[in-house]
């Protein structure tokens, strides 16, 4: 596959692991934070804590947009699912994040309508093809996403569409970088950042980083040479006493963003005055809602929601893992009461979530992988 | 605000519970509170006893997940159906009961097809109807006999259709050999079975003197695939038509009693035979780690994944390693017996891009083992939740 | 969630304007291009796809420019692994 093998190749992988760790200072540990999850994702899946040496850490963000939706908005969705005469659709990822009275998945086996799409498309469709029908689009996202949802709101008005609607909770990534940074629990050295959400926004937002905290920021592609490439970016900037903002995925990212996608944002939705983020708590202009304009496309004004706060278990360590505070084996309950199979909390759910990752992809003594990878 | 998930608390307790019991049964466990390296090391033991213990079915209600083929299918047949019926003969799971009749050995198997869309490139659910059958059989070292076929008829069906269906399984019965003797067919009203379900049974006679099984797996056997995965499952995807996709792709249904004939003659070297469905490849892997109690690593680089298979994967999130295969096959086969049984399987037409993708090892125990193309490792699970639904 | 894939247009679709027809490794869908009206793209182009829609396209000479810093990094290396290996026949 063009643009997807060429940077998956082992050999340069081996080149970029060498000078990554002829970098690395002696006796000085580094730990670098990747927000994204996708990247969290392609870390773990194609193993490429292997190549790094021991003094660099990577430690995972909380760029999961579904990991950080809390239990209360998942019940406020079943409950506008369970409205009778209504189709909720939604992204597979959140088909099984848990409610408080169980997820997605649970209510459809109780018989709601809810229905996996793989586009806000899909779910236009579903609307044109049921006009006897409410259908409601459950949005979820980092700015990657939110101007896709906007497009479909202006087809949706475009069309005429009556019986559609969107459930928005799309957060925005930099007030959760701030969050990180402002977090006297956490000590990072860089930042790998994140890559399909900087296509939209650009490379400038995170120029307060290097600017007001002195921290370098590379930002990423989804390959794991990328990623290499950019953790290999990153050292130098720190070998170096350099603190700014570079972009390794150039060939997918114009630095300025895409002017088009942040017009149709804007033209949509506006800044809430604050947002819960499960994990992190209120954050203030942290996610979207639909402008008034929109209104006819907002679910939470034409459905009546309950919008009741439900805390988090107190078990459940999730806020934590979340801000890299934890690492996954460290959350008390991980791979006993919280499996994938039978997740507690969101980042065990998400095929995104550091949990998740661990479990599924990276649950082995580090001294087998060695033996391993060494073959 | 309320607070929290009572099932939560519940599930919390009962763990708590668990190891108690388990701590007070096993030998002292170290009081000193361990850091680092250590501290990982024993969280992984926990959770690996917690993988050990008897399942519990936790739902209340069936969800799409107990048919996907993976770790909620095992949860629910060995909590309520094993648990229920529990005999030495169901006990194995294998994909056949082998059965001692009147100093025969028969091996005896059952299947039901409830895919959507009906018909679809490469076949329909007639064709998956008889070959899903006599594979099972097959992968047992049965030689396939016969079928039985039960229907399961929406009211309002296209007759036109059911023929079309029978043909199928008609044309399928004779390429395999095997004759459909009994059957059953019933009427449920409009809305219910989605045109048709069908149900299989078939038995075959066991002749040759082999006995296979996941649990004969041994550290250093191979592990070898009869050719692309993931197939039949991308095409049922993008034949459901509710993803706009258009790839040139077919399902790979065929009857594997041919090949595994060839591979038997050939050499007396494999220890167990899988054809790889619902859950795919991974799903069979995992089986032979767990039942056998051994390691199992896979290159990346060495699996055989058409490129139209691949960039659906991509294009939709999902690993090739989970997605169903209806024709294809997986082999463990002693390390010295290996070239010969590749060479067996390449001879045959539905064998012609067999490959070796990689071996069983003695650690760790239980655990499948992926070396990406990359170069790095990861593990390989059991599928959880269920990203295609219906497939077979 | 972040999953973006590559993929070339191949055709767009004369009576949608916000469509296009895009083929990833031989599989076919139509996507919507609108959030490139500013500079859309023409069959051969490369595009990165998120749910359904063409988010940026791909620069091909910044590619090529990636991939050479990691073709030459690479020479770099196996030059290193060449002259460590002399060394030792020595």
């Amino acid at each position: 596959m063009r643009f997807v093998d060429e940077f998956r190749d082992a050999d340069k992988a081996h080149a970029l692991a060498a000078k990554i760790a002829e970098l690395c200072e002696p006796g000085r540990q580094y730990k670098l934070m990747e927000v994204c999850g996708g990247h969290t994702h392609t870390i773990y899946k194609h193993g490429l804590e292997d190549y790094l040496p021991e003094s660099i850490t990577l430690v995972h963000g909380p760029g999961c947009p579904v990991c950080v939706i809390p239990m209360g908005r998942v019940d406020d969705a079943i409950s506008l699912a369970s409205e009778p005469g209504t189709i909720m659709t939604s992204f597979g990822d959140m088909m099984r994040v848990p409610g408080s009275k169980g997820s997605f998945f649970d209510a459809k086996a109780a018989g709601t309508d809810i229905r996996m799409v793989y586009s806000p498309l899909d779910s236009l469709k579903i609307a044109r093809q049921n006009p006897d029908q409410r259908v409601v689009f459950m949005a979820i996202g980092f700015e990657t996403t939110t101007p896709s949802t906007a497009m479909t709101v202006l087809r949706a008005a475009a069309e005429g569409l009556q019986n559609f609607s969107v459930f928005c909770n799309h957060v925005t990534i930099i007030p959760a970088i701030k969050a990180i940074l402002d977090s006297p629990d956490l000590r990072l050295d860089g930042f790998i950042g994140p890559g399909h959400v900087s296509t939209v926004i650009g490379c400038r937002p995170y120029e307060f980083i290097a600017r007001d905290y002195g921290k370098p920021v590379v930002v990423a592609g989804f390959e794991p040479l990328d990623i290499l490439q950019s953790i290999y970016m990153l050292m130098v900037q720190l070998s170096e006493g350099r603190s700014e903002v570079e972009n390794q995925y150039t060939r997918v990212v114009p630095w300025d963003g895409n002017l088009a996608a942040l017009r149709a944002i804007n033209q949509v939705m506006e800044l809430r005055p604050y947002f819960e983020w499960r994990g992190l708590g209120f954050i203030s202009h942290s996610a979207m809602r639909m402008r008034a304009e929109y209104a006819a496309f907002d679910a939470e004004l034409l459905f009546e929601v309950p919008g009741v706060r439900v805390a988090d278990p107190k078990a459940c360590q999730c806020g934590e893992v979340l801000k890299g505070v934890l690492k996954p084996w460290e959350c008390k309950v991980f791979g006993t009461a919280c499996t994938p199979e039978t997740p507690i909390g969101t980042c065990m759910v998400s095929p995104e979530g550091a949990c998740a990752a661990y479990y599924n992809f990276g649950r082995l003594h580090r001294r087998r992988v060695v033996e391993v990878s060494i073959q | 605000m309320t607070d929290g998930a009572t099932w939560v608390d519940e599930a919390l307790r009962e763990h708590e519970q668990r190891e108690r019991q388990e701590r007070q049964a096993g030998p002292a466990a170290s009081r000193q509170a361990a850091t680092g390296p250590e501290r990982e090391q024993q969280v992984l033991d926990r959770i690996d006893r917690a993988r050990r213990r008897r399942p519990k079915i936790r739902e209340e209600r069936i969800t799409m997940s107990h048919g996907s083929g993976g770790k909620a299918t095992r949860t629910l047949v060995e909590a309520v159906f094993v648990d229920a019926f529990s005999n030495v003969l169901l006990e194995p799971l294998e994909d056949a009961a082998q059965l001692h009749l009147n100093g025969s050995r028969v091996a005896l198997t059952t299947d039901s097809y409830v895919v959507s869309p009906l018909f679809f490139p490469g076949g329909d659910i007639g064709d998956l109807a008889v070959n899903g059958t006599v594979n099972d059989l097959a992968v047992s070292g049965a030689t396939p006999l016969y079928l039985s076929a039960g229907f399961i008829l929406e009211e309002g069906f296209a007759v036109a259709d059911l023929t079309r269906i029978v043909a199928s399984m008609k044309t399928a019965a004779e390429t395999a050999g095997v004759q459909v003797v009994t059957g059953d067919t019933k009427v449920v009203q409009r809305g219910k079975a989605d045109g048709c379900y069908i149900n299989t049974a078939g038995i075959g006679v066991v002749e040759h003197d082999v006995s296979l099984g996941v649990a004969n797996a041994q550290p250093g056997d191979a592990i070898i695939v009869s050719g692309p995965i993931g197939e039949h499952g991308v095409t049922i995807m993008l034949a459901r038509g509710e993803l706009d996709i258009e790839a040139d792709i077919a399902s790979d249904t065929a009857p594997l009693n041919g090949l595994i004939a060839d591979l038997l003659s050939a050499t007396t070297g494999v220890r167990a035979l899988r054809d790889a469905t619902r859950g795919g490849v991974a799903t069979i892997l995992n089986e032979v780690a767990s039942s056998a109690g051994v390691g199992v690593q896979v290159n990346e680089d060495a699996i055989p994944v058409s490129a139209v298979v691949r960039g659906a994967s991509e294009l939709l999130g999902i690993d090739p390693m989970y997605v169903a295969c209806e024709g294809r096959l997986v082999a463990v086969v002693a390390p010295e017996e290996a070239s010969r049984a590749l060479a067996a399987m390449r001879a045959h037409p539905l064998g012609t891009a067999a490959a070796v993708i990689g071996e069983v090892t003695a650690e760790p125990p239980g655990i499948v083992l992926l070396k990406t193309a990359f170069g790095g490792t990861r593990i390989v699970d059991l599928l959880v939740g269920d990203p295609l639904p219906r497939i077979c | 969630m972040c999953l973006g894939i590559p993929g070339e247009v191949i055709e767009l679709l004369a009576d949608q304007p916000d469509l296009a027809r895009v083929d990833v490794s031989g599989v076919k869908r139509v996507i919507n291009i609108g959030l490139l009206a500013d500079d859309p793209p023409h069959p051969g182009e490369w595009v990165l796809i998120h749910v359904g829609f063409a988010l940026s396209k791909i620069d091909e000479a910044e590619a090529a420019t990636a991939l050479q810093f990691l073709e030459g990094i690479g020479q770099a290396y196996a030059d290193e692994l060449a002259a460590l290996q002399e060394s030792r026949i020595e």
